[in-house]
């Protein structure tokens, strides 16, 4: 089984931002992924997803299902995080009032992703981008 | 617990997902943090919260929880009404508040959906 999608994500968009992750979930259903599986891709890759519309110009979600594992890569154009150390610490965050009003901005999206995960890691430079690969074992 | 008796004992107007009204709820979870339902509560839960925006309803389907009740009489706009529907999601609005809502349903057997 190999499968492969990649969603755009755009910056500020609250009004549809959400709908990558639906259609995540509903891909690995269909796939017949095991429901316990499907719940940690789902929250880690909308937790992704909320990150791109609050702090990023924009970015991606792929999705890539393959025999043993399913993979998120999540990337974005900018701005890039200063210090990563600190965007990992629970409690810490940088959203603006908007994502807080949606109750998002509690700094609990990139270790709640990590948890998730069976496999988390984090790249990012300022001025160039954030990239984040997730992976779930099956 | 039936989420029949949830809407009963929170005297909720169901906004949508009706025909879930059969289901069994074993937990709640009490929290206008979206951040905080996607860390700590369980699945197959029913969400009381006060924000009535779409990041609520999408939060709850990833999270694989059963029901949202909106408290403090807290009305959601049609667009959110309509993705609930097109999401056959139970949700439902009560006069009550958060504290009073929750207070009521523990009171009837409802445990609390915090993982441990």
């Amino acid at each position: 089984m190999n499968y492969e999608l990649t969603f755009e994500v755009e910056r500020g968009d609250f009004e549809t931002a959400g709908g990558a992750s639906r259609k995540i979930k509903k891909t690995l259903q269909q796939l017949g992924i095991s429901s316990k599986i499907i719940r940690k891709v789902s929250i880690a890759g909308y937790e992704g997803e909320m990150n791109l519309a609050i702090h990023s110009l924009g970015g991606t979600i792929l999705l890539e299902v393959e025999e043993k594992e399913i993979i998120l890569t999540i990337k974005d154009s900018g701005p890039g995080i200063p210090d990563l150390h600190l965007a990992m610490t629970e409690g810490w965050s940088t959203a603006g009032v908007e994502a807080r009003r949606m109750g998002f901005g509690a700094g609990m999206g990139l270790p709640n992703m990590d948890r998730n995960a069976d496999h988390f890691e984090i790249e990012s430079k300022v001025g160039d981008g954030t990239k984040i690969l997730m992976k779930f074992f099956l | 617990m039936k989420l029949s008796r949830v809407q009963e004992l929170l005297e909720a107007v169901v906004l949508s997902g009706e025909s879930h009204l059969d289901d069994e709820v074993l937990t709640g979870f009490g929290c206008d943090l979206m951040s905080d339902v996607l860390c700590f509560a369980r699945e197959d839960a029913v969400l009381l919260t006060g924000l009535v925006n779409k990041q609520v309803l999408n939060t709850v389907d990833m999270a694989n929880m059963n029901s949202i009740v909106f408290v403090r009489n807290k009305m959601p706009c049609e667009d959110v009404i309509k993705m609930a529907q097109e999401m056959n999601l139970l949700v439902m609005s009560t006069k009550y508040i958060l504290f009073e809502a929750c207070g009521m349903l523990y009171a009837n057997g409802l445990k609390g959906a915090h993982l441990r």
